[in-house]
């Protein structure tokens, strides 16, 4: 009986120190995640200036570029899946992965295949564990990415774009990554990244201004030339900043409720040590009383 | 007066934005003046300082590595791949 008793106390004492890992998971999270919702405004500027002048460029030079024309002589298409480093996140990494699976399925059915680049060592070691390839992996930065990261990611996938067709040339890209909507709902999304969709009057100029005529310096195809690399590295790195914010969410409210589960398990524990204390005390009582009655009878 | 509204942007940060008087900025084909009533135009940037006078207070120097300057109806835009405050020697 008086082990019944420890195995409580044990389970409480393991519980109460994994409740202190949590919460502390938890505040760290939620320091972060400020930090990395400021990244996602501090960038903001940056896109909407580009994708001004893109539309601008588009509207006025050619739209012609290499990387807003459909390629027909590949049946490649990559995919860029960003997931997070670290576990611990609830559902996080399990959702944009169950989302990549079904473009991915959607992408094969059509006929396509699939040249799988990855972000985060979770998306990683489970395409890993099953044995599917990955083209190229980045690891490391998955809470906090920089501009030099998403440069490097999108000019990889620059690359491959334009590259021949045997040559590992794929004709779209996909880019499968978590929207942060609040601190309660991330939503993963996908985009079609590659080729570019460059849409007249982003801007939304009023009808009573006439599109101004830009001068472009040097020409409005070297222009164009210099905008639309930069724009694509501009929308890989607003992805990798509202995964990164969603990753933080995720893994604050997780863990908030990993928390209140173990304070739950705690209560629960000390209620059934309470217990396994009184019915051994009430045993003990018996015991001797009935030792003590026998003893008198005899 | 006409003054210009400047913003100038890099990938990561809003570096800094106000009303100037002037703008000389490092283009791909040589240094570009911008004043008030410049007719619009999208320019490509190479490494250099970016001088802003602002409508008031001391002149600003910013070293840009690359980007490009977008100016319409006295809207000036500078995209900077990267910017350091100061005429620092690249």
């Amino acid at each position: 009986m008086a082990g019944q008793q420890r195995v409580y106390r044990q389970r409480i004492r393991s519980t109460q120190s994994l409740k202190k890992i949590f919460r502390a998971m938890e505040l760290i999270a939620a320091s972060r995640i400020g930090k990395a919702r400021a990244k996602v405004t501090a960038a903001t500027p940056y896109s909407h200036a580009l994708t001004r002048a893109v539309s601008a460029a588009a509207t006025h030079g050619r739209t012609d570029h290499p990387l807003t024309s459909e390629r027909k002589d590949t049946n490649r298409v990559a995919v860029l899946l960003v997931t997070s480093d670290r576990g611990m996140a609830g559902a996080y990494s399990a959702s944009v992965i169950r989302e990549a699976e079904r473009l991915i399925e959607r992408l094969t059915d059509e006929g396509h295949e699939i040249d799988l680049y990855v972000t985060g060592r979770r998306g990683l070691s489970y395409f890993a564990f099953r044995g599917r390839e990955v083209v190229q992996e980045w690891t490391g930065d998955s809470d906090a990415p920089t501009v030099e990261l998403a440069n490097e990611i999108a000019d990889r996938l620059l690359a491959s774009f334009l590259a021949p067709a045997d040559d590992g040339g794929v004709k779209a890209l996909h880019v499968v990554y978590t929207q942060f909507v609040n601190m309660v709902t991330q939503r993963p999304r996908v985009i079609r990244l590659l080729p570019l969709e460059v849409v007249d009057g982003v801007s939304e100029p009023g009808e009573h201004d006439a599109l101004p005529l830009y001068e472009f310096e040097p020409s409005a195809e070297a222009v164009l030339d210099a905008l639309l690399p930069r724009y694509v590295r501009s929308r890989v790195y607003a992805c990798l900043l509202q995964s990164a914010a969603s990753e933080l969410a995720a893994r604050q409210s997780a863990m908030h409720t990993a928390t209140d589960n173990a304070q739950d398990l705690i209560r629960m524990y000390t209620r059934l040590a309470n217990s396994a204390r009184q019915a051994e005390i009430t045993q003990e009582i018996s015991e001797i009383v009935s030792g003590a009655d026998a003893l008198a009878a005899s | 007066m006409a003054e210009l509204d400047v913003e100038l942007v890099a990938a990561d940060r809003s570096v800094w934005s106000g009303a100037a008087r002037a703008v000389n900025a490092p283009a791909s084909e040589g240094q570009v003046g911008i004043l008030p009533g410049h007719t619009p135009l999208l320019a490509l940037l190479k490494g250099g300082v970016v001088h802003v006078t602002p409508t008031s207070g001391a002149a600003l120097d910013f070293t840009v590595t690359g980007g490009f300057l977008s100016v319409d109806a006295d809207r000036v835009t500078i995209v900077a791949d990267s910017v350091e405050t100061g005429r620092t020697p690249a």
